[in-house]
């Protein structure tokens, strides 16, 4: 029996991921856990995320759990879900200057805010910031396995203020416009992360965690 | 492109769907979690639930609700009603809501909004103001279904809860309430300009035009409607392709 970790460190709807995780899986073992020894024991690991992620850094720390999340994240098909994508960079702009809040540092990029001035479409409307609803993912790779069964521009779900922005193309998996043309999931060998919440973006967002399922990173 | 939601609105109380005009002859509607998933499969782009349940004995049965949505249907869900302390926020976020909704208790004690919202974050954080007009271009917050009238201007208070952390306006006029009359467009734009987060309308919708009125006329990010889809009158799809035609972005 495949099981799988949703990583719980206070943070964020975790019971949602789990039920449309149990709703694609239904022979796994979901466990929603913030036990270092469940996360180290689990096939899969889901690090999901809500929030602000100076919050998110420090709940993370507090459990003790840095280390298991890095870990699965060299180690086992791990997904990151909003921020638990933005963790996986080395700054954000989050918080005060002073905090300097830092990731994971696993991936290479930074975590910016979206820029008020480019906020803007056309006729002058300005955009709203949190982004928020659902919006088309353009699949850079088509061919990973986690997009498969998924018709590229697909619409998802999001809620977010600050994005991704990889210093590496190559670890970009999609991207999304909304005033700019931001990263909105990125893959690179055992780890995949997106921006939007796949738990709430319906069919589509169903068939990606069905996906992460049973994928098998090479 | 980030597409223009819809959303129906569910009225619940004491763990059933009802619908009634103006609170008045509240009819059994059906079951929450049914009636939930028929929209999600019509291509709902979100949900909320209203308890207007009166007793508080049975305040905790929205939860459960909540709980067995959250099982069945992976579209956002939003609840509101009854909302007093930055607990009640905590538990039906955990109980599987993505965003809670406040009204009276925002009005009486602004200083939850921003205790809230630090806590769960501005994206779960609703604030639903009930807005009638008192003269031309000026439109009061009422309390209590609109029978409370604070007295405060509704722009102002719509960028004061923004500025607290609220993560989104549910914005209803009292007037157009239950008409079907459509939305008050000029109240809708007057509050969609003054903030920079969200806005979703409400009250009045009485067919498809006005759901497309209240994007392109009202500028609202989002619309919500009650009574036109639980009376099957019109399906979401229906108002979708229609708002499509309209060049109307949304997720079909």
């Amino acid at each position: 029996m495949i099981s799988v970790a949703v990583v719980d460190y206070g943070m964020g709807n975790l019971r949602s991921v789990a039920k449309a995780l149990e709703h694609v899986a239904p022979q796994a073992r979901v466990t929603v856990t913030d036990s270092a020894g469940e996360i180290a024991a689990a096939d899969r690991v889901v690090v999901p995320g809500q929030g602000a992620m100076p919050d998110c850094m420090r709940e993370l720390d507090a459990r003790g759990l840095r280390e298991s999340v890095v870990r699965a994240a060299a180690t086992k098909p791990f997904l990151g879900i909003c921020i638990g994508l933005q963790m996986l960079f080395g700054e954000s702009e989050e918080g005060d200057a002073s905090e300097n809040v830092r990731g994971l540092d696993i991936l290479p990029g930074r975590v910016p805010r979206f820029p008020v001035a480019a906020m803007q479409i056309d006729g002058g409307t300005k955009l709203k910031v949190p982004h928020m609803g659902w919006n088309n993912v353009s699949q850079s790779d088509r061919n990973h396995p986690l997009w498969q069964g998924i018709a590229d521009t697909s619409r998802f779900y999001f809620v977010h203020s600050f994005y991704v922005d990889p210093a590496t193309p190559a670890l970009t998996a999609s991207t999304t416009e909304y005033g700019i043309h931001f990263t909105s999931a990125v893959s690179r060998d055992n780890i995949f992360a997106v921006q939007f919440h796949p738990e709430k973006s319906a069919q589509a967002g169903l068939q990606l965690l069905s996906n992460f399922m049973s994928w098998k990173p090479s | 492109m980030l597409a223009k939601r819809i959303i129906p609105c569910l009225d619940v109380n004491a763990g059933r769907v009802v619908k009634g005009v103006n609170f008045l002859e509240l009819r059994d509607a059906g079951d929450p979690v049914e009636i939930a998933q028929r929209y999600d499969e019509q291509g709902a782009d979100e949900l909320t639930f209203l308890d207007i349940t009166a007793s508080s004995d049975d305040r905790d049965i929205i939860l459960h609700i909540v709980e067995a949505c959250a099982e069945k249907v992976f579209i956002p869900l939003t609840v509101g009603g009854g909302v007093r302390k930055v607990e009640d926020v905590r538990r039906l976020l955990n109980a599987g809501a993505d965003k809670v909704s406040m009204n009276t208790a925002a009005v009486n004690n602004p200083q939850l909004v921003a205790d809230a919202s630090a806590k769960v974050g501005a994206q779960c954080i609703v604030v639903a103001i009930d807005a009638k007009q008192t003269s031309p271009g000026r439109w009061e917050v009422f309390t209590h279904g609109g029978r409370n009238n604070t007295g405060m201007d509704t722009i102002e208070w719509a960028r004061k809860v923004a500025a607290l952390g609220a993560g989104e306006i549910l914005l209803t006029s009292m007037d157009r309430d239950g008409t079907k009359a459509g939305f008050d467009l000029a109240l809708t734009r007057a509050v969609a300009d003054a903030v920079s987060i969200p806005v979703i309308a409400s009250g009045g919708v009485g067919n498809l035009q006005h759901l497309a009125d209240g994007v392109t006329e009202g500028r609202a990010d989002a619309v919500l409607a009650a009574s036109i889809f639980h009376y099957s009158e019109f399906t979401v799809r229906q108002a979708k392709e229609f708002m499509q035609q309209r060049g109307i972005e949304v997720r079909l």
